[in-house]
Formats: structure tokens, sequence, C-alpha cells
């Protein structure tokens, strides 16, 4: 045990701070890397679950006619699959990233509030058996899309509604407290000397996140009550019979919207940012610009939301303000990626597991926002909107997005976490495996969203079906290749090569989780780390 | 337009596989928009292939830095990294570009969005009303209002007949628009958001219960064009196609007199005397068109959200209740107010049918004349 850790036993003789025995290490947990790896399991079981209702969509979409299921419950599984991907998988396995890694990574002893760490947690299975529950109730479980449009949400919906409301505050009242936590937690707890500009990307773009959902979880809170009003209590803020106004709701929908889809790409941008540098072996390229890139995207992200709604009858001035600032997103990001070439360019590189799918994240991210950019031109996005185009370009920017992101902060960071190096051979079939899948699943979708299929849809004519089958089959084996990750995973934490605490060659210059042994002690940094 | 020559000179030169003259012509492409069958649609599609392009070439670009860094500077080959980090004018210069590239692209994108949403000066208007889930075209002033339902029977949605050539996109009754004269479309809806879409026009535009939107078309070629609803509204979102047909000003005439005609004679179908055979076969054709979505066609529903008539309390009770369903529909539920949908022949019909099919057997009948004063009475 590390010279740190004797040091725990000097200040505090009274009793011993090692994790407690059992499943009560768990239910009371307070220590960060505990809080961490909760959120991250419960992540992947989310992940597995959204990822099976994806499997049902692509099962039913294989050939054209309705073979499996019926649309009532093909619908449910849309907006699970959308729902349990959004809120139960990327955003908690990025909170668990945080958890772990934020504290390490400003050289602080834990989060600046544990209990309401445990609380922002344990909060999350109720939420999603409620809502998962809701696929057993009479009537079914939401079928309305992820998005939830009034009145089909709210007149139209199934009686599980009001489950899927409950479950949805709960999901934003966890997300709430975490964000203020992390932010306590930065603000507050960095190691002396670590100034704001100094800190590692990773924790900048969780910084930024946390404002965002501290800023719009409320609005959806917000949403979800009027939908609660107008069903129950007789209210008729979304229905027209009643004088409301339907697009009110989209209007306060993407006011949400629009930030959350940053909330889960900007930490990814974080990630990447640590990753690249180190397996370049050269210092990121414009970390200032950096900085000021993701919060300019943040700011953004607030005065874009109704490029969701160009063709919802927003007046035409709308429509052209809509457009143009959409277009000046292009620009910070298009910064990002410039930037993380510069710091390959002339490096010095190796191809680790965390190495390939960052760079990956980096190719097919950008594809992503290229079709982003196509978009926001609101001429051509009355084609585009509502087709499998939309469905391509989103499903770019979050699975070989985020997710690529988070598999490549698991293959970066496992080793600090369990103290054993994953089977290098195994991380590089995974990610090719992935690599290849995830595009034969994704890349299709451009095609038949551009010859026409819309979004949503159980069944299809005819002249999609080629690219449906295919895209199709690269679903399936992409599903396959996870539980391989799940195998790799496992079998790292039984054991494997020791790490040494540096993991990475260089790594220990970069930031400040390589300095401590590995697997990372129950309790680090009791005694700050000065960073000159 | 200025810029369009451009456009599409430069869409000529890179992509002459995609340039295709006319769409109704070509067969469909499978993996592109189609520059469709109006100058709208064709100036979208110049758009969207002019911003494909600029993507394309800025990706190269940047990949190809990329790539060539990932094999040239490498560790295996005894490369030494470098060490610079930041340099300004760099960080400036490519902060900058981009912005002029999106100045160039906003340019010709207002043009057009400006023009698509210009329904001004129309040579006639088309109320498009959309329904779970059909879609129902109006042309005011004339009389002339009908639905139009998917036509794909369901044994080939569920695999027991081969598919045919428009599986999913043809309907019972097509909208039927001039060529050559400005059509502006008055989209609505009654129940949930759906959104009216024919690729061919570049038309697509949400249908929101309680506003009416506008949009508008000129299309040229006579033809036959297909799209689809584009926002989720609930089970059958997948089956409610738009069809429409574009024919000469004259046959266009022709057609809209004849249906004018047809309507009157439906309106003195109300005065008749109905046997109970005319009743039920009608009923039955009713009842396919509007019904089975949810019923099913042998009446025994999809429970619990969709009940089953054949032995329900109500199609087997009084027959004023029996009405009052029907017309007022079940406020909340899926249960739409047909009263406003059909006319009272066909009311009357498909309440007969119901009491009388899948062995229901109540042996009695309503009657148009029921239907009307069931109205007054309300
Ligand atoms: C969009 C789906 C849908 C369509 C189409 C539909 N119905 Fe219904 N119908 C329902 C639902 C849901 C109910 C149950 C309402 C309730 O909760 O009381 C219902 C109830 C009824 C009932 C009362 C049954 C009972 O036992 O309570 C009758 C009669 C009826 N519908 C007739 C019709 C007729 C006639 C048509 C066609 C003109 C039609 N329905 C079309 C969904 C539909
Ligand atoms: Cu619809």
């Amino acid at each position: 045990m590390s010279a740190v850790d004797a040091a725990v036993d000097v200040h505090h003789d009274d009793h011993h701070h090692g994790p407690a025995k059992g499943i009560r290490r768990w239910i009371f947990a307070t220590n960060h890397k505990d809080i961490g790896t909760l959120y991250m399991w419960f992540s992947f079981a989310m992940f597995l679950l959204g990822g099976s209702f994806a499997m049902v969509i692509r099962a039913e979409l294989f050939q054209p006619g309705l073979q499996l299921v019926e649309p009532e419950f093909f619908n449910q599984m849309t907006t699970m699959h959308g729902l349990v991907m959004v809120f139960g998988a990327v955003m908690p396995a990025f909170v668990g990233l945080a958890n772990w890694m934020v504290p390490l990574m400003i050289g602080a002893p834990d989060m600046a509030l544990p209990r309401l760490n445990n609380l922002s947690f344990w909060i999350l299975p109720f939420a999603f058996a409620t809502m998962a529950s809701t696929l057993f109730m009479e009537g079914g479980g939401p079928n309305f899309g992820w998005t939830f449009y009034a009145p089909l949400s709210t007149t139209y919906a199934p009686p599980s509604v009001t489950f899927f409301i409950f479950a949805v505050h709960m999901m934003g009242i966890s997300s709430i407290l975490g964000a203020i936590n992390v932010i306590a937690t930065i603000l507050n707890m960095r190691a002396p000397g670590m100034t704001l500009m100094k800190m590692p990307l990773f924790v900048w773009s969780w910084l930024i996140t946390a404002f965002l959902l501290i800023a719009v979880m409320p609005v959806l809170a917000g949403a979800v009550t009027m939908m609660l009003m107008d069903i129950h209590f007789g209210t008729s803020f979304f229905d027209a019979a009643g004088g409301g106004d339907p697009v009110l709701f989209q209007h306060v929908f993407w006011f949400f919207g629009h930030p959350e889809v940053y909330i889960m790409i900007l930490p990814s941008f974080g990630v990447v940012s640590q990753i690249i540098p180190v397996f370049a072996r050269k210092r990121l390229f414009g970390y200032e610009s950096m900085v000021y890139a993701m919060a300019a995207i943040a700011f953004l992200s607030f005065i874009v939301w109704s490029h969701h709604m160009f063709v919802s009858g927003i007046p035409l001035s709308g429509q052209l303000y809509f457009m143009y600032a959409t277009m000046l997103i292009a620009v910070p990001t298009g910064v990002k990626v410039f930037n993380w070439v510069a710091t390959m360019f002339r490096g010095a590189m190796t191809f680790e597991t965390p190495m390939l799918f960052s760079v990956a994240f980096v190719i097919l991210f950008t594809i992503g926002g290229f079709t982003g950019l196509m978009m926001a031109m609101a001429p051509v996005d009355y084609q585009y909107h509502d087709t499998y185009f939309i469905v391509a370009h989103f499903h770019y920017v979050l699975v070989p997005g985020a997710v690529f992101a988070i598999f490549a902060a698991v293959y970066y960071w496992l080793p600090k976490w369990c103290g054993n190096m994953y089977d290098e051979r195994l991380g590089k079939l995974h990610f090719w495996l992935s690599f290849v899948s995830v595009n034969v699943l994704f890349f299709p979708m451009h095609f038949v969203g551009l010859a026409g299929m819309p979004r949503r849809i159980p069944d299809y004519a005819l002249q999609f079906a080629d690219y449906n089958l295919l895209a199709s089959i690269g679903g399936f084996a992409f599903g396959l290749s996870q539980l391989f990750f799940m195998f790799i995973v496992i079998k790292t934490i039984r054991g494997g090569r020791k790490a040494t605490a540096e993991v990475w060659e260089g790594a220990k210059d970069t930031t400040l989780e390589w300095t401590v042994p590995s697997p990372a002690p129950f309790h680090t940094f009791e005694t700050p780390p000065v960073v000159k | 337009m200025l810029l369009n020559a451009r456009q599409k000179w430069l869409g000529a030169l890179i992509a002459p596989s995609f340039v295709a003259s006319s769409a109704v012509a070509e067969p469909l492409s499978k993996i592109n928009l189609r520059p469709g069958a109006t100058e709208l649609s064709q100036d979208i599609y110049d758009l969207h292939m002019l911003i494909l392009w600029i993507c394309v070439a800025i990706g190269v670009a940047v990949f190809s830095v990329m790539i060539y860094s990932m094999i040239a500077h490498r560790k295996s080959l005894g490369r030494e990294p470098a060490t610079f980090h930041e340099n300004t004018k760099l960080e400036l210069l490519w902060t900058l570009i981009p912005i002029l590239i999106l100045v160039a692209m906003a340019v010709p994108a207002t043009g057009t969005l400006i023009e698509i949403n210009s329904p001004e000066d129309a040579d006639m208007d088309v109320v498009v009303t959309g329904y779970q889930w059909k879609w129902q075209y109006e042309y005011p002033g004339t009389g002339v209002s009908f639905f139009s339902v998917l036509r794909t029977p369901s044994d080939e949605i569920y695999n027991r007949e081969a598919k045919g050539e428009h599986y999913l996109l043809e309907v019972d009754e097509p909208l039927v628009i001039p060529t050559g004269k400005k059509v502006r479309f008055l989209i609505t809806a009654k129940d949930v958001i759906h959104s009216w879409w024919v690729p061919d026009f570049g038309v697509k535009r949400d249908a929101v219960p309680g506003y009416v939107s506008e949009l508008w078309t000129r299309v040229d070629e006579p033809g036959v064009y297909r799209g689809q609803c584009a926002e989720l509204c609930g089970k059958d979102h997948g089956f409610m196609p738009v069809v429409v047909v574009a024919k000469e000003p004259a046959e266009f005439d022709a057609w809209l007199a004849e249906r004018q005609e047809a309507a009157a004679r439906e309106a003195e179908l109300a005065s008749k005397d109905w046997t109970l055979d005319e009743l039920m076969a009608r009923g039955e054709q009713v009842y396919a068109r509007n019904c089975a979505a949810c019923h099913q066609a042998n009446g025994a529903g999809a429970p619990p959200a969709f009940p089953p008539l054949k032995d329900s309390p109500i199609a087997l009770g009084d027959p004023q209740r029996h009405i009052e369903v029907v017309y007022d529909g079940v406020p909340g539920t899926y249960m739409a107010a047909y009263g406003e949908q059909l006319s009272e022949v066909d009311l009357a019909a498909v309440i007969t049918y119901e009491r009388n099919a899948w062995g229901n057997n109540v042996g009695d009948q309503v009657n148009p004349i029921d239907i009307v004063e069931f109205a007054k009475s309300n």
C-alpha cells in the first residue's frame, strides 16, 4: 500500500476506512470509486436492455412485411430503446466515469457530497424498474417515441404514461443531484496549484456538462409535469381543443433536448482529448481553444432547439434564424476535430485499444457532424426530417460517437480500476468487430433515408429492402460484439497481467490518476498532491 | 436564381451519375434524394448535392492528414514526437475558413427556404387533414372531399400473399391536382400530429391539430407521386401513405366535375329507402375502410386497446347508444367521432353492419334518417 494510505490511519485513528463487506458496501456506498463502479455496471446492464429492444426492431425490419411483432409493440420498442439508451446507458456511463475519474484527476480524496452521490445513483434502478414495468401494463408501455410529442403522449397515450412521467422525474432528480456534486467537487476540491486552465479536459468537459444538466433537466421536468396535468387534472397545455398548443410541447422538449445531446457528447470530447495525446506521445494541440470550443458549443446548444422543428410550421423568420444559428455549431466542432488531428500529426503513435476507439471516434463522429451540418440547411431538412437519414445521423454521433468514447475510456482506465491489464489482442478484436459492424449497421441508413424511408415505421416499401437487410445484419453483429466486450471486462477484473501505476507509457506526465498505484487504493489523495 | 446555375454545373461535374433529368422516367434512387418533379424539389436537390460534396471535400482533406500521420508518425517507425502544441495563426485560420464556407452555403439556402415558404398567389387550394391513419382531401368551394386510405391488403402485409409493386405506397383514392398550376396545401390534423410528405415535390409539413400551415407546389409533369406520413402518429403510422396524381388541367377539371356530381348523388341517397341487405353490403365496405384497422375485419378487435365488436354489449344493445358511440366517438380514446368523417348513409350502413355481422344478428337496421335525427337532437 502506498504512503498516501499510511497517512489515512494517522489522521483517523478511531476507525479504519476500508470498504464495508458484502452487499452493504454497495447499498451504503459513499466512496466515489464504488459509486463509479455501480454507475458503470448499471449503465452496461441498461446498454444490454436497450440493445435487446434494438434487436427486436432490427429483426422486424429485416424484411418487408410484419413478421415478429405488431406495430403497437414495435412502437413501444423504438420508444423504450431510445429512452433506455439515452437516460439509462449513455448518461449514467459518463456519470460513472466522472465519479471514478474526476477526483483522481484533480487530486481530490472523494466527491464533495458523498451521501448525495449515493442517493443520485440509487434513484436510478428504481426509475428504470418503473419505466421497464410499463411494458407489462395493460395497454402496453410508452409508444410515442423517445421525443414523446403531445398529444400522442397525452390524450392518446396508454395509461402507463403516468409511470413513464414519474420515471422521468426520478431520472431528472438523479441527474441534477449528480451534476451539483460534480460542480461542487471541481470548483472546491482541486489540488493546490491546479488552476481552472490546468484542469484535464475530461474534467473541463464534465464541468460544462454539469451546468448543462442543471439548466435543462428542470425543463424536461416541466414538460412532463405539464403532460401530467393535461392527462389527469384537466389542463390543456398541449391540447388544441382546449386552447392549448401541441407545438409548445416541442419547443419545451427541444429546449431540453438539444442541450441533452451535448450532455452526451461533451464528456466524449473530454475522454478522447485525454487519450489521443497519451498514445501520440505529444501534448494536446490547442488546449485553450479546446476549452473555449466546448464552452461555445454548450452556449450554442441553448439557442438552436427549433432546428428539430423546421417543418412543424414555425414562421419563416424562425426557420432562418435557427438555420443560421445551427450552422454556427460547425465552427467550434471543427476546431475540436482539427485540434485532435494536429495532436496526432508528427506524434509517435501506438494503437492500443483505447487509441483505436478514439481514432474511430474522431472519424465517425465527424461523419455524424457532417450530416448534422447538412440537416442544418433548413430547405434540405424538409426532405431529411423524420427519415432514416436522421436516424443515421444521430446514431453516428451517439454510437461510434459517445458509446465508442465510453469503450475507449473503459479500456484506458480499466487497468487503473482493477489493477490488471486487459488482453490487448481481445480488445483489438472487439474494436474491429464493433467498427465494422457499426458501419454496416448505420451507414445504409443514410441511403434508405435519402431514398425516402420515414423513421419509426414497422414495415416499409420494397425499394428499401436491401439496405434494411444489411443494417439488420450489422445490428446483430454489433449486438453480439458487445457480449464479447462484457467477457473481456470480466476476464480482466478476474485476473491478468498486473498493471503498473503509470499503465501507459508517459501517462504520468499527463494527469494525476497515473501517479497513484494500480488498482487505485480505496482512498486516494487524502493528502492533496501539489500541481506545478 | 444565379447560384443555381453554378450548383448544377458543380453537380454535373462531380456527380454525373446522380444528375437525373426527370424523376418520373428514372427508376427511384435507392441511395440518394431524387431531384423530384418540381422546381423547388430540384433546388433542394441541388443544395443537398452541394453541401454533400463540400462535406466530402472537407472530410477527404481532414482524414487524409489524419491517416497520413497514422501511417507515417508511428512509434514503431522510431519516430520522436514533435513538441508543438499550439499555433495561433493556424487556429484562427481553421476557425475563419469554415465560417466563410458556411456563409457561402447560407446564401443559396436562404433563397430556397424563402421560396418554399411563399404560398401566396396560388391558383387553387387543397385542404389536407391528417387522421389516425388516413388523409382527408378537400377542395374548398366545390363540395368535394374524400378520405384516402392505404389500399395494400393485410394479406400482403402479413406475408400471406406476394407483395405488389407499390406495397404500402398505394391508396384507394389519391389526391388529384392539375399540372402547371400553383397549388396551395392547407395542412392540419384532427387527432395527433402527422406530417404530409411528398418527396418529389420537396413538400413536407407537420399536420398539427389546431393549426393550419401552408406549403405549395407546381408540378409540370403529369404522373403519380408517392410519399408517406412522416411524423409518428400511433399504431398505423407506417400505413398512411400519400399518393398524388397530377393531371393535365382539362383532365383535372373533368375529374373534379365528376366528383361533384358523385357528391350530389351521395347526398340524395340519404333520403332513399334502404333494405337491410343494401345497408349490410355498403356497411361491409365502410367498415373495411374505416374501422377494421382497430376492430379487425372479423370484429374481434385487439383487446385491451381496441375492444371487440362481436358480441359487444353496445353492438347488441340499444341502437341509439350505438349511434352515439360511433357518431361522437369516445373522447380520450382512439375511438374517433365518425359523425364528422362519414356521411349519414355510411354511418347508418356501418352501424347496421356491426349489429348484424359476425353472428351479432340483432336483426334491426339503422337508417340514414335515424342519423340525421340523432344529429339534430344533439
Ligand atoms: C383508431 C382505432 C379505432 C377505429 C379506426 C375505430 N374504432 Fe371503434 N373503438 C376504438 C376504441 C379504442 C374503442 C373503445 C373506447 C372506450 O374505451 O370506450 C372503440 C369502441 C367502439 C365501439 C363501442 C364498443 C364497446 O363494446 O364498447 C363501437 C360500437 C365502435 N368502436 C365502432 C366503430 C366503428 C363503427 C368504427 C368505424 C367507423 C370504429 N369503431 C373505428 C377504436 C377504434
Ligand atoms: Cu400519420
